[in-house]
């Protein structure tokens, strides 16, 4: 009996706490009047742009609330063809076969970029011979045909030293493998295996930080935060070497390795004013916001035409 | 006739033996050192990272793009609701399930199909639980990607932990208390309630508690029924949208920002203590049941 009243008082503690909280965002100053609730979901690359507007979005729209989930881009797709969310978050466009399950459940959207983010390659910073590689090179070190067979720096380039070279990437299941596979090797999760995989960067970063002789890749945020214990390789990509950075990113020169990050809204969603509202406010913020959590903004031409675009879309749709 | 070589052998044998016996002791107390120093080593690990994180902003805050800015709060709550709501739905079902199968249940076919299915359970990956659940509580029974439908998916997957830990216990309880309970005159249901129950609560909680443990340290099925990663409020009622503070550590973790590390060190800290503050209520309660019945 004693511990039914001690697990009653516990859950009245627990619900009493929430009803704090709501009470707290209400008496912060709105601007907007909107009440509702926004679903978003998909790729956990894109995560942190959303999350960055919608936390400043609370402040313009208190009452709104915003919830995002992780399920990846394909697992937010699902619930999107299925109309359980409104907005979702994308690292790479719909596929075939998501578009024909939207089509199958009467689901139209509008496709939006949000930001770019660029993959960076890396070496140790004692490495004093390389300055720069041309996706050929990249790719006989990373293709499968160079499993046990390209070990060495000196087979890339000669005058390179006769040391053994040590890969380090993100492991298979990540969004970034699949994008540097696609761009460098051709084919999308086609790679040699005798590399140093792990899911979270930050092991990526020490790896390369602590061997002289080695090579990595991953998200350019990562190399941003680590600036002191990497160096930074550019791409040869044809025409011009070029180094990942907020301009060439942005402006698209560095080629192939930067990618768009999208969001996908619903078109029956668009009846509701907090998702205008918040769309709206998404893509004249984002340039701003995923600054801040180490992507890359688009140019401000691109946020503009975007605007245009979707609130033509909005008006379509109403 | 024992002759002298034979003493000799037989005395050779003994310390042999003797000897095996201290090496094994030896080896079992390392095996004990190697987890204990272990964790040691990981909570010594987690709380230089973390603690000076940790101050009433961090538990109050809302989630934040800024690392300094960002708190636990709604992912909290998420894990206390999960948690009171899968005791709820779990610990009265397990036990009863157990009661059934250990005192009603008639042994034949039927009931070594249970047990057999039962203990399977037990050996399924979580996240097919979380693909079940989905299906099931979110689509089928409509209740959305709520806290309800998160936990009764960790219900279902610490069910069998449940009901084996409860089935055990009260297959230790001395048959005399039993046979005593009945010469009285007690009824079944009276024995069970006043004499069986009550003598293998230490065991039964004990199992309660280690699987809860299990359960709040979940993610991925909460991930696949739709637990989400950025909730900018805790949940009011059970049909609530929510987080869980394991799929908060492991947002953090993906994160390139500094900062985002020792938020993720202090997220655990705070896991951690939801832990051992469960663990010590079932600790107390379970030495008062003993105490009383005894």
């Amino acid at each position: 009996m004693k511990k039914i009243l001690f697990l009653a008082i516990f859950a009245a503690v627990i619900v009493s706490c929430g009803g704090k909280s709501t009470k707290d965002t209400a008496l912060a100053t709105g601007k907007l009047a909107l009440s509702g609730t926004i679903k978003i979901d998909g790729s956990s690359t894109v995560f942190p742009v959303t999350e960055a507007v919608a936390e400043e979005f609370r402040a313009v729209a208190p009452k709104v609330k915003v919830t995002i989930g992780i399920s990846g881009t394909g697992g937010g797709f699902k619930k999107f063809s299925r109309g359980e969310t409104n907005l979702s978050n994308a690292s790479r466009p719909i596929k075939d076969k998501e578009m024909a399950a939207c089509a199958a459940n009467n689901i139209s959207y509008i496709e939006l970029e949000v930001a770019y983010d660029g993959l960076a390659v890396l070496v140790n910073p004692k490495n004093d011979w390389v300055d720069s590689f041309t996706i050929e090179e990249l790719k006989k070190i990373w293709e499968p045909a160079a499993q046990g067979k390209i070990m060495k720096w000196n087979q890339i380039r000669p005058e390179w030293p006769n040391e053994e070279i040590h890969l380090y990437g993100p492991g298979v299941a990540s969004g970034t493998y699949d994008y540097f596979t696609k761009a460098i090797v051709g084919k999308s999760g086609s790679s040699r295996g005798d590399y140093t995989a792990s899911e979270d960067d930050h092991v990526l970063v020490q790896g390369i930080a602590g061997d002289t002789y080695s090579l990595g890749f991953f998200g350019l945020a990562y190399y941003s935060e680590n600036k002191d214990k990497l160096t930074l390789i550019g791409v040869d990509n044809g025409t011009q070497v070029v180094k990942p950075s907020l301009e060439t990113v942005s402006n698209g020169t560095y080629t192939p390795l930067s990618r768009p990050l999208f969001l996908y809204v619903n078109s029956t969603s668009v009846a509701s004013k907090e998702v205008v509202s918040f769309v709206n406010f998404y893509l004249e913020n984002a340039g701003e916001l995923s600054k801040d959590v180490g992507y890359i903004p688009l140019p401000t031409e691109k946020y503009d035409a975007q605007i245009a675009r979707f609130n033509a879309f909005v008006t379509k749709n109403k | 006739m024992v002759s002298e070589k034979n003493t000799n052998q037989i005395m050779n044998k003994i310390r042999v033996n003797r000897w095996k016996d201290q090496l094994f002791k030896v080896w079992g107390v390392a095996c004990t050192l190697i987890g204990l120093i272990l964790l040691v080593v990981f909570i010594g690990d987690i709380l230089i990272d973390g603690i000076m994180r940790i101050d009433w902003g961090f538990v109050t805050d809302l989630p934040s793009r800024k690392p300094e800015k960002a708190g636990v709060f709604t992912a909290l709550m998420g894990s206390l609701w999960v948690l009171v709501l899968t005791t709820f739905i779990a610990f009265p079902t397990g036990v009863a399930a157990a009661i059934y199968l250990e005192e009603y249940a008639k042994k034949g076919r039927f009931s070594a199909i249970l047990e057999i299915n039962i203990s399977n359970l037990a050996g399924v990956p979580s996240i097919i639980y979380g693909l079940l659940g989905l299906e099931i509580f979110v689509r089928i029974l409509g209740l959305g990607a709520s806290v309800l439908a998160g936990s009764l998916t960790l219900s279902l997957l610490i069910l069998p932990i449940i009901i084996v830990a409860t089935r055990e216990s009260i297959k230790a309880v001395p048959k005399t208390i039993r046979d005593a309970s009945y010469a009285l005159g007690a009824s079944k249901w009276q024995t069970i309630w006043n004499q069986i129950l009550p003598a293998a609560s230490g065991g039964i909680l004990t199992g309660v508690i280690l699987s809860l443990s299990r359960a709040v340290g979940e993610t991925a099925p909460l991930i696949v029924v739709g637990a989400l990663a950025y909730v900018p409020f805790a949940p009011g009622h059970p049909l609530d949208d929510f987080s869980v503070l394991p799929i908060q550590i492991f947002n953090w973790i993906s994160r390139p920002q500094h900062g985002f590390i020792e938020n993720a060190a202090a997220a655990i800290i705070i896991l951690l203590l939801v832990t051992f503050m469960m663990n010590g209520v079932a600790v107390y309660y379970r030495n008062k049941w003993q105490k009383k019945w005894k």
